[in-house]
């Protein structure tokens, strides 16, 4: 614990300009949207006091707001305002509404109908009543929807880091991703404290006698203005490529961490989720993001990968890992899966992946129509031989590959297939794998190296550049710790990469991430 | 000073007031009488436009109410409520001055006339800087009464002013606003549902029923000529002491024995109701000791409860007749 406790306090350290950035980033984000929603919600909360008719409507909608998952939130607002603060901003506001169009509503209800009769009866304009009777009088109840709100938007900022707006999200997600103690605790710690300290400030606030409500109607805008200002828009920090990465990719030393210090590239970076970041290099919000070489997404959104010439990503290339029993039971196994060895190369992958993931064509259909193409396709024997008990994850790629395997084997032997797709992750797979429930399941040797073995870091490093040396080892070593064997590979490698939108690429005539390393530099 | 003329008014679900009219003159004190639902809080607040009636006239000070804003109309008529409505976020002073700030009074001249208003009304100057809640029902009410005669408004409207007080407060300050030099000369308008608190305050009664006028007239017509049976009993169950209440001496002087010479009397103002009389001679310390008399046009006659008694019933017996 204690050792936990002293490597918290060292990341913390060795991150402090991070994490103080960071941190401020999340202030201002919570507090500009936390103004606006007030600015809004307010008048709205009136409003409905005023016309009760559409109170039901209006409530109704904030509440819907409420219950939609703010990660999906945030995704409905890249269309409309892009990545980056705007839609940050606009996601948060929107979830702090109803605490306070609600509380504001409440509070001028509760105002005892006959201290606002006698306020009409002695000659009070409508305004008057509003601004010297029902507002004091409802202020610690609006004040309690502030805080409320003020709570979910400080957790809810965390989200803002998959969109680009930072704050404390990019160590939470980060941490995650990497399976990385520290640097969650080093995003979490500061955004529990900063809820908890904003909460306890509005308590107080709240709790300042009704005759002070008239200094909190003036000290809270202002409050608010000035915590807002620690959100420097990124937009106002000027540069001329700009590079989305995901959490993970951010702290990896097979990622960002790597181009830094292996190709000296100097990018502004933003931090942003994956699920957004195709599309927001094909709508030029950004100019180079941080992707998976054969992802279907790479074709739908016209993006070409930079070459890695240096080599820092390891290599993942895809290929079977089945038992080495069935393997020995059924000899006519190993010929048919190896059928498959050097067909598919990074583009075609690419392809079929768009088909299924973007064009949302079945896995059987692309699979079937990709063999036939190939001249691989056999009708099914229906054999009765034996069972071929297969996995995958849950990723379209898979999917397909699992459908391609299945028509080889029906069609090459007299072997029966059964499918068990959607095992989660690598862990559950290669468990299911390892305890006998499932024969094989399509595998990367990046995945095997980094994930399953987990081999010293020198060894590692010896043998990550070379894609070889790698397929050697996972092997060597799956064989003798696990009877598994790897099969051929198939021919692509699903790594990390660099992607550009293919038009700018080649206008700038940028082919590899030296080409743009050089751009960079030269601009 | 108010006329209400062929007024009218209809809700959704039937008519809360059907063509009432009266008049109240200049320094009256008019009490609407009626059980809850009679229509005589509607016709109150139809009068400062809390509500608007759907037929009819009201004038106000020889005004049309109509042809005013609301705001100004309401900032000269004084308004009372049940539940007092003091703002719970100003101080009893700031309460006061709600109206006078309305009016851009300047400060001197509120603050000058919030201590007069607190002195008659017998709340300490240190009231002044308390908030509502930390006052007494009675002194609530009080505060009230003072916010609503800050800007001396020559019209005052009362809707049930001690309807949330318990009894004894309540005949109290009853007595204290009976006293006060300042409502004398007010047009009022008092609503309420306490036929006690009606005779006792009102020059005259308004009797209402189902949104309309049933008796209007002074406590001796309602009690000894009521227009209909509804009128004898809504009254009824305190029939005798609101008669006692409603007679004065002078009233029942021709029908006392004897007048007599003499100097150690207690003398009692010819003013003086009976039931004040009874009421002094009954709680007097040294009942065989002390006498008591009255003067009326310097003529002296001895009061005692037996004279008193047979005075009251002649009288009744002589405006019957």
């Amino acid at each position: 614990m204690n050792e936990q406790q002293q490597s918290l306090w060292s990341f913390i350290q060795q991150q402090s300009d991070k994490l103080l950035e960071q941190t401020l980033a999340h202030i201002g984000l919570t507090f500009i949207s936390l103004l606006l929603s007030i600015i809004i919600a307010i008048p709205l909360g009136i409003w409905i006091s005023r016309k009760k008719q559409w109170s039901g409507t209006i409530l109704g909608i904030a509440g819907v707001l409420q219950t939609i998952p703010s990660i999906a939130l945030l995704g409905f607002m890249i269309p409309l305002l892009g990545i980056g603060a705007k839609p940050a901003i606009v996601a948060l506001m929107l979830y702090a509404f109803l605490p306070i169009i609600r509380n504001t509503f409440t509070g001028i209800n509760q105002v005892n109908s006959s201290v606002t009769d006698a306020a009409k009866g002695m000659g009070m304009t409508s305004y008057q009543i509003l601004f010297k009777v029902e507002l004091p009088l409802a202020m610690p109840v609006i004040l309690a929807g502030i805080r409320t709100a003020t709570v979910i938007n400080v957790g809810v900022a965390t989200l803002a880091a998959y969109i680009a707006a930072g704050g404390l999200g990019e160590f939470i997600f980060g941490g995650i991703a990497l399976n990385n103690t520290n640097m969650i605790l080093a995003g979490a710690i500061p955004a529990a404290l900063l809820a908890i300290f904003f909460d306890f400030l509005l308590a107080r606030v709240q709790q300042l006698n009704i005759k002070n409500a008239r200094i909190s109607l003036i000290s809270i805008p202002i409050i608010l203005v000035g915590l807002s200002s620690f959100y420097l828009l990124p937009a106002t920090i000027k540069g001329h490529m700009l590079a989305g990465f995901t959490p993970e990719f951010m702290g990896r030393s097979d990622g960002y961490l790597g181009l830094k210090s292996k190709y000296k590239l100097n990018i502004r970076t933003v931090v942003i989720s994956d699920a957004v970041m195709y599309k927001a290099a094909f709508e030029n919000q950004l100019d180079v993001i941080s992707g998976y070489s054969t992802d279907g997404r790479l074709k739908a959104y016209d993006l070409v990968v930079l070459d890695d010439d240096k080599t820092i990503f390891p290599p993942y290339y895809a290929a079977p890992i089945v038992r080495q029993e069935i393997l020995t039971k059924y000899a006519e196994l190993e010929p048919a899966l190896n059928l498959l060895s050097g067909r598919i190369n990074d583009s075609i992958m690419t392809d079929l992946n768009y088909r299924v993931d973007h064009l949302k064509e079945p896995p059987e259909k692309v699979a079937r129509e990709f063999l036939i193409r190939q001249n691989l396709y056999k009708e099914p024997r229906n054999g009765n031989k034996g069972i071929v008990r297969m996995g995958s994850k849950i990723f379209g790629e898979q999917y397909i590959l699992l459908q391609m395997y299945s028509i080889l084997i029906k069609g090459n032997t007299d072997l029966t297939v059964e499918t068990k797709t959607g095992l989660g992750g690598t862990k559950i797979c290669f468990d299911a794998l390892t305890n006998n429930q499932i024969d094989m399941y399509p595998e990367y040797t990046g995945t095997g190296l980094l994930v399953i073995l987990q081999p010293v870091n020198n060894v590692v490093q010896q043998i990550i550049g070379n894609k070889e040396k790698v397929y050697e080892y996972v092997q060597k070593e799956f064989i003798n710790q696990y009877k598994i064997k790897w099969l051929k590979p198939i021919g692509f490698n699903n790594a990390y990469a660099l992607m550009m939108r293919k038009k700018q690429a080649g206008e700038l005539n940028i082919r590899t991430i030296s080409d743009l390393k050089m751009f960079i530099d030269n601009n | 000073m108010i006329q209400l003329q062929n007024v009218s008014k209809q809700y959704a679900n039937g008519k809360a007031v059907d063509d009432i009219s009266f008049s109240i003159e200049e320094g009256e004190t008019l009490v609407l009488l009626g059980t809850s639902g009679c229509g005589k809080t509607t016709t109150l607040r139809m009068i400062n436009r809390l509500t608007e009636p759907t037929k009819g006239d009201i004038i106000v000070n020889g005004q049309d109410i109509k042809t005013q804003p609301p705001e100004l109309l309401r900032r000269g008529i004084g308004y009372v409520l049940q539940h007092h409505g003091l703002f719970p976020h100003y101080t009893v002073a700031e309460n006061i001055a709600i109206v006078p700030n309305l009016l851009k009074w300047n400060k001197e001249k509120t603050a000058r006339r919030t201590d007069e208003l607190l002195q008659k009304l017998q709340l300490s100057a240190t009231v002044a800087n308390l908030y509502p809640a930390q006052l007494s029902g009675g002194q609530q009410q009080r505060v009230g009464l003072a916010r609503a005669l800050a800007a001396n408004p020559p019209v005052l409207l009362m809707d049930e002013p001690l309807g949330a007080l318990d009894p004894v407060t309540r005949a109290s300050i009853r007595k204290e606003f009976n006293n006060l030099d300042e409502l004398k000369r007010k047009t009022i308008l008092l609503v309420t549902h306490d036929v006690q608190e009606a005779f006792e305050l009102g020059d005259r009664i308004c009797l209402m029923n189902e949104g309309k006028i049933v008796q209007i007239g002074t406590a001796q017509e309602l009690l000894f000529n009521p227009s209909d049976e509804f009128v004898s009993r809504f009254i009824k169950e305190q029939r005798f002491q609101l008669e006692l209440e409603s007679i004065q001496l002078k009233e029942v002087w021709r029908f006392l024995p004897k007048a007599i010479e003499g100097t150690d009397e207690k003398l009692l103002v010819p003013e003086t109701t009976l039931w004040e009389a009874i009421e002094t001679i009954s709680q007097a310390k040294h009942p065989e000791a002390e006498r008591f008399a009255t003067t009326v046009s310097n003529q002296k006659k001895q009061i005692e409860i037996g004279s008193l008694m047979a005075a009251y019933t002649n009288y009744k017996n002589s405006i019957k007749a």
